[in-house]
């Protein structure tokens, strides 16, 4: 008969009977010897948007650490345009951003027409602005709908995204042929006109759209679960976000003030009158806002550009000779407001039909380096929405 | 063993299915192909848009995009596979169970596409795991997903289990794993699985 606890084998507890009161020792906890645990999530994994790679130390479920691995998706971009002639380079920038050729089109024209000082023409102006705000109606669309799938709201959402998608996707094919990769802008212009009936369906998708934009936010804006996960998760301040050079509705989100559009004025973005949105906490619930008002003024720049849209002009410079396309030796550093940020073309030119060096600034993969700052002490699930409102598309992280 | 369709249909006509166990597996295997939800690059976009509104990979009974190899079926290579990423592609492969299938989609998974000159980019998928369908296009577009699954219910149905012509799988002697390439001095080592790929004998001129 076992008579205390010192009978039981193995035990090493002190001198107390095993039956009768007993006093307990009270220790300052943490002697189970817990230790953190390092996850590698991805390359392959749902939630990444991509081949892309975070090794994270974890506290129990907080993270203590995070690490992020790029370069799944390295091809060779930048290397590639430095043997290719100036036009040949611009089917590639296509596959930079492959939600959003259109701006990447424009955002290399631009810097090659910087480099060549080349003007485009007023008709070609407009057609650019209707397309990349388009694109960013796509963009910012989608990127909502993959949000709320990242949170769990497994498919309705995403399919009201895509569904608004291939609508525009179709303008996207009408104009150039191609459904994502346009390859539709060029030096001095764009590679084929607008048909009158072209701009009927834009009409006809952008007065639709705030219809559509109410529907989804009536679904998911005010919505209890969306804001509980979503509010005071990877909190972001303005500070912090302009010391990392982030660009975009991530910025706008944290509270600064600042958009290309308004800033540079390039093309022709003096003429419509849009408001910039802006966040005050910088939380993921902010970001996603942002990038919903920001859609509502897409809507009315587009509305603007569709009501003053030339009746008559060139859409391309007829000055500028695309092939055998010799810029003057020089550099040139070309930047629009893509839909993710600022993305920027710096070309080095030494007279030759090649760049000597050809430099992308991606918006994804430089608002992606601030990602363990917001993550750091959030429990690991909200890490997974923290990348998804980062907005990163791999083929432009990595290039 | 096919059954005699004259016999089928006049035995249904009396309320008699008769069916062989071949065309019974084939029929299951091919309605319900359950895709491994894995994006590489532009791709992948296009697959997503495959499954989404307009175009609904469900009608084909393949709507079910597994994020676990595990469970999947189906192994579409959707993109760009670079040299770092090719080692975990053939890793996620080898952990699919058997039957499985492979689409290769796009001119980067086929062979290197526009960015093939690209030091960091593997021409081909096909040098290291057998493919079943290829989907040429930059990316395909939605319509040549679909299609190409529709090859691939096809080729599922003439699927033998038994005799000389049987499917890999039921071969004891075959490998059930692909070798898994790391990264050597120069390249991936081996730079392709001799047992699915190997470089074209070069054309002799003039040989008689």
């Amino acid at each position: 008969m076992i008579q205390s606890i010192t009978d039981i084998p193995g035990s090493v507890a002190g001198e107390q009977p095993l039956y009768g009161p007993r006093s307990y020792q009270v220790t300052s906890g943490n002697d189970l010897g817990a230790e953190l645990l390092e996850v590698s999530m991805g390359p392959h994994h749902p939630s990444t948007h991509g081949v892309f790679r975070m090794d994270v130390v974890l506290d129990g479920e907080v993270v203590v650490k995070l690490k992020p691995v790029f370069g799944y998706l390295h091809r060779n971009h930048e290397k590639l345009a430095e043997n290719l002639s100036y036009l040949g380079s611009m089917p590639y920038t296509d596959r930079l951003d492959y939600f959003c050729s259109m701006t990447n089109n424009w955002a290399y024209a631009h810097a090659v027409e910087k480099l060549a000082d080349i003007k485009a023409p007023e008709r070609a102006e407009f057609i650019r602005v209707i397309l990349a705000e388009l694109t960013r109606l796509v963009n910012h669309t989608c990127l909502a709908g993959f949000l709320v799938n990242d949170l769990g709201a497994l498919g309705t959402p995403l399919l009201y995204a895509f569904r608004e998608r291939e609508k525009i996707l179709d303008i996207f094919e009408a104009v150039s042929g191609g459904r994502m990769m346009c390859n539709y802008m060029r030096f001095g212009g764009v590679r084929v006109d607008f048909t009158p009936d072209i701009l009927r369906r834009i009409r006809q998708i952008v007065d639709n759209y705030p219809r559509f934009l109410d529907e989804f936010e009536k679904l998911l804006s005010a919505n209890e679960i969306l804001m509980t996960r979503m509010q005071g998760v990877g909190v972001l301040t303005g500070e912090l976000a302009v010391n990392a050079s982030i660009t975009g509705p991530m910025l706008r989100a944290s509270g600064v003030d600042y958009d290309i559009r308004k800033v540079d004025k390039y093309g022709i973005y003096e003429r419509f009158d849009f408001r910039v949105p802006l966040g005050d906490h910088g939380d993921v619930y902010d970001r996603y806002m942002i990038r919903i008002l920001e859609m509502r003024e897409s809507v009315k720049i587009l509305q603007q550009a569709i009501h003053q849209f030339p009746e008559k002009g060139d859409f391309i410079n007829p000055g500028v000779k695309l092939r055998n396309f010799r810029p003057k030796a020089g550099e040139a550093y070309g930047r629009i407001e893509s839909p993710k940020g600022e993305l920027g073309f710096y070309l080095i030119s030494t007279g030759g039909v090649m760049p000597y060096r050809y430099r992308v600034r991606p918006p994804s993969f430089i608002n992606l380096t601030i990602l363990e700052d917001m993550c750091l002490g959030q429990k690991v699930a909200d890490a997974v929405i923290i990348l998804g409102s980062v907005d990163i598309v791999l083929g432009e992280v990595d290039r | 063993m096919a059954v005699d369709e004259g016999l089928q249909s006049e035995l249904q006509k009396a309320g008699v299915f008769v069916t062989s166990v071949e065309t019974l597996y084939n029929w299951g295997r091919r309605s319900s192909i359950w895709p491994l939800q894995f994006g590489l690059a532009c791709c992948a976009i296009e697959m997503i848009a495959t499954a989404c509104s307009r175009f609904d990979l469900a009608r084909f009974g393949a709507e079910v995009f597994r994020p676990s190899p595990r469970q999947a079926d189906l192994m579409i290579v959707a993109g760009t596979v670079t040299k770092k990423m090719a080692p975990q592609v053939v890793r996620l492969y080898n952990q699919m169970p058997e039957p499985r299938y492979v689409i290769a989609m796009g001119a980067c998974a086929i062979s290197g596409g526009p960015f093939k000159q690209g030091y960091n980019v593997l021409k081909g998928i096909d040098r290291y795991i057998p493919v079943d369908v290829h989907i040429p296009g930059c990316p395909p577009r939605p319509e040549a997903l679909l299609n190409a699954l529709m090859y691939l219910q096809r080729k599922i149905d003439g699927q033998r289990l038994t005799g000389t012509d049987k499917v890999r799988w039921y071969d004891e002697t075959d490998p059930a794993e692909f070798p898994v390439p790391e990264f050597g001095a120069h390249d991936l080592e081996p730079p392709f699985n001799r047992a699915v790929w190997g470089p074209q004998e070069p054309i002799q001129r003039g040989a008689a």
